[in-house]
């Protein structure tokens, strides 16, 4: 749809939409694809030490994801594409260096997580500051149920077989939207600024209540969290432990890579699919002008409540899988800043563009993940060679500044994002028309200088 | 013209007698006395009827709870009065821009660090034991306003006064980002001082607490005291209420904020310089956030860069509860708000025989009631009813 439009839009305005178009359409696309996915493999297999070329590489290898979704190629292409790239090269990558198939996968949750996000924020327009939330129930949810934690509150019952993990993946999307359902059905009547706050406090009652339910009845094992959470059985496991020469640790890491791709991949297309649907388009009214939205009929409350179970339900399924990955959860994974990362990849990448938060979501996690403990060893050693840099910065502790300078900057210059939806744009820049609102911003910015 | 305006205003000054300035300032002081009555002898009769109630099971329950509810009382009235200075930022900020300053907690925490800055640095030359404790209490908070007052205003300018006509939660959301930065640039500079995470806040020896009474347990008395410094919190954010109400209600430019507050646009055409009110108002808000910090450091003793978070959200919960944008009304309910804290922190785990612990259950209270006020009262307890224009 959003591509149709582009080129339907009147003569591209700047040289960069007009080379934009050529890479993305038409014989060239075609060439541009193929060169960019050989020359980002090559790169990658050639060189698999941990590196920061190699997360350079890495993180371009990883954008390609976009080019195949943006591309004017035809599917089967896009699809040949997409699986030589991250069903073939990327694993393949992944058995040479463990290190960056983890950091794909974690990458793969975050983008998921952040499209749940969207759909809250990005299409309905409530800002919800209490995510993390949803995630952490879907979480504490297989912990409780995989590990003994479960006969503390049913005596009765042990621990289920791990298989039951697919079965409750689905439980996961059931759970954390009815939980979504619950904690909206009060709050989603106040308007937008007291709706962030309340879920914002909701999110740390969930918190503080993970902590504190180890009294009476032991539900969460308070702050020590629950370890020896069981992984899901991979099928046909000992045919693939013989077929690749791996060990179970290599191949597990290979499975949660393809089951959060899986995932993702799902998850990009129910997104997809509602934001074009009558119920996206209700959403849209509803964010751009509430009282216009009651007058067409639209179901103001039960839009609402949608927007925030079909969010919820996304980070409850996610955060089964997060527990089965990592293998212990405790309180401190589910805090605030976790949200608030996750509120800035969405606004980072684009408001309610998909492609734009998938880019978000990629860019603020391999940050996270790859760069900024990158940078801390330059720094260490940096230090070690005599320049003065105070000894307590270590800029993996400073996310809170990055996230927060991320924030006021893409508000006060580009609250639409990097990659920004059509119809968000013009929205956010209602008043004037794009080119003389931009020189007003470059006064702005100089006055405040 | 202008002699003829200021004879005006002189004569609109002139004729308002002393007694309706008097009313005007005082008023609310009692609306605020007469909450923390009412809040205490209800709250109070609860705990009674329930402890009576769990009497028969337990018949040591009641003395208990008789024994410990002046000392409860005194811990709501401190609690109460650091939500109500805290809450008075958001609520002054909210009445002129309906703009949640999400880093106001922030601006409270480095008037904290301020005020800790200024007590180590007595304490390295070593004459803070013999300062007098008074002229401690006055430098600190000054210089705690000053510079708590100053960083608001700078962040209204940087952060906030680019996104003025932005949708809402443009603004929100650079707000959020604003506390996160504030919390990790004051942590920068305090563990690359010798302040550390943890800042001492060093203060000369105030003596000993009060004791106003002791209570009867078993075979025990238990002292009811309030420390110096708990006394000093009271009486300097009353005094902080008077000064407030006084210069909103009284002054010129009292009128100016509240004319901003009705209608930006008219105010303007009435020769009000509106950026500069909203500049003075985060400056007078953010002031009042950095006393509180200064106090609520003095009376815990330690510092660290992330205190102000969970205080700013208790204190936003009070600004609702007592009807946001309405000053008498934030100190309101940052007293009642206070005393529930204090209620739940202390006897939920003697009602449920230790099985909840009271302290992290009181923060799940606030935000049951910040949700209870917005669904059932969004006026809170003293606002008007407002339709939402459109």
């Amino acid at each position: 749809m959003a591509m149709s439009r582009t080129s339907a839009s009147p003569p591209p305005s700047g040289g960069w939409d007009r080379i934009g178009a050529m890479l993305l359409g038409g014989p060239t696309g075609y060439g541009f694809m193929v060169l960019y996915a050989a020359i980002t493999s090559a790169l990658l297999l050639g060189n698999n030490r941990t590196s920061l070329f190699t997360d350079i590489v890495f993180i371009f290898f990883l954008l390609f994801a976009l080019l195949v979704y943006r591309a004017k190629v035809v599917l089967p292409f896009k699809l040949l594409m997409g699986v030589l790239t991250f069903g073939v090269v990327l694993p393949y990558f992944g058995t040479l260096n463990p290190f960056y198939i983890d950091v794909a996968t974690q990458a793969g949750i975050y983008v998921a997580l952040a499209l749940g996000l969207n759909v809250v924020v990005g299409f309905a327009g409530l800002l919800d500051l209490g995510f993390v939330a949803f995630y952490a129930v879907g979480a504490y949810l297989w912990a409780i149920v995989s590990t003994p934690q479960i006969t503390n509150i049913f005596p009765s019952l042990g621990p289920v077989p791990a298989g039951w993990f697919y079965v409750f993946i689905l439980l996961g999307l059931v759970v954390g939207g009815g939980f979504g359902v619950l904690l909206g059905l009060p709050v989603l009547r106040l308007r937008g600024d007291y709706l962030a706050i309340v879920t914002l406090g909701l999110g740390e009652v969930i918190r503080v209540l993970a902590v504190n339910l180890d009294k009476p009845v032991n539900i969460t094992n308070g702050a020590q969290g629950i370890k020896d959470i069981e992984r899901p059985p991979i099928p046909f496991e000992a045919a693939l432990l013989e077929a690749t020469g791996l060990d179970q640790n290599a191949l597990y890491q290979l499975f949660f890579y393809f089951l959060v791709l899986l995932l993702v991949l799902i998850t990009v297309f129910v997104v997809r699919r509602l934001k074009v649907s009558r119920i996206g388009r209700a959403w849209t009214a509803i964010r751009e002008d509430e009282t216009a939205a009651i007058a067409q009929g639209i179901p103001l409350v039960r839009m609402k409540l949608l927007a925030f179970a079909v969010g919820s339900s996304f980070a409850g399924a996610m955060g089964v899988v997060f527990a089965a990955k990592q293998l212990f959860i405790n309180p401190p994974t589910f805090d605030l800043l976790r949200s608030i990362s996750i509120l800035s990849m969405v606004i980072l990448g684009g408001l309610g563009n998909i492609p734009g938060v998938v880019l978000g979501a990629i860019l603020v996690t391999l940050l996270n993940l790859m760069i900024l403990p990158r940078v801390a060893t330059v720094l260490r050693q940096m230090q070690d060679s005599g320049v003065p840099i105070p000894e307590a910065f270590d800029p993996t502790q400073y996310q809170r500044l990055l996230f927060g300078l991320l924030l006021i900057v893409m508000m006060i210059f580009r609250p639409e994002g990097i990659l920004p939806e059509d119809r968000r744009r013009q929205e956010l820049h209602e008043d004037e028309p794009e080119i003389v609102d931009e020189g007003g911003d470059g006064k702005e910015v100089q006055a405040s200088a | 013209m202008a002699a003829e305006a200021n004879v005006d205003a002189r004569q609109a000054k002139g004729q308002r007698s002393l007694g309706e300035l008097l009313r005007i300032v005082l008023g609310p002081l009692g609306q605020v006395l007469l909450f923390i009555i009412g809040s205490a002898v209800v709250l109070g009769l609860i705990v009674i009827i329930f402890a009576l109630l769990l009497s028969s099971s337990n018949p040591q329950i009641l003395q208990t709870t008789l024994a410990i509810l002046p000392q409860v009382i005194i811990d709501g009235i401190v609690r109460g009065f650091l939500f109500a200075t805290i809450a008075l930022g958001y609520t002054m900020v909210y009445g002129v821009l309906e703009f949640i300053n999400f880093a106001h907690g922030e601006i409270f925490m480095v008037g904290g660090f301020v005020g800790a800055a200024f007590g180590y640095t007595l304490t390295s030359m070593g004459i803070i034991d013999g300062f007098p404790p008074l002229l401690f209490v006055v430098i600190a908070i000054a210089l705690g306003m000053l510079v708590s007052g100053l960083l608001a205003m700078t962040t209204e300018r940087v952060a906030y006064r680019p996104l003025r006509n932005a949708p809402r939660l443009v603004p929100l959301i650079s707000a959020i980002g604003m506390s996160l930065v504030l919390q990790d640039l004051v942590r920068l500079i305090a563990t690359n001082t010798p302040l550390g995470f943890n800042a001492r806040f060093e203060t000369p020896s105030f003596g000993p607490a009060l004791q106003l009474a002791t209570m009867p347990i078993g075979d025990r008395d238990i002292p009811v005291t309030i420390s110096i410094k708990a006394v000093i919190f009271i009486v300097a954010s009353l005094l902080m209420l008077l000064a407030l109400n006084y210069l909103v209600n009284a002054t010129r430019l009292g009128k100016a904020i509240r004319a901003t507050a009705q209608d930006r646009s008219t105010a303007s055409l009435m020769g009000i310089d509106v950026n500069q009110i909203i500049a003075l108002t985060f400056l007078i808000g953010g002031a009042l956030g950095g006393a509180a910090g200064v106090l609520f450091g003095m009376n815990i003793g330690t510092v660290n860069p992330y205190m102000g978070f969970i205080p700013g959200l208790k204190a936003f919960t009070a600004a609702v509860l007592g009807g946001i944008g309405n000053i008498t009304g934030a100190m309101v309910g940052g007293i009642v708000l206070g005393f529930l804290e204090a209620f739940v922190a202390s006897y939920l785990s003697i009602f449920t025989a230790g099985a909840f612990s009271g302290a992290s259950y009181a923060d799940i209270a606030a935000f049951s009631i910040l949700i209870l006020i917005l669904i059932f009262r969004p006026s809170g307890l003293l606002g008007e009813a407002t339709t939402q224009k459109v």
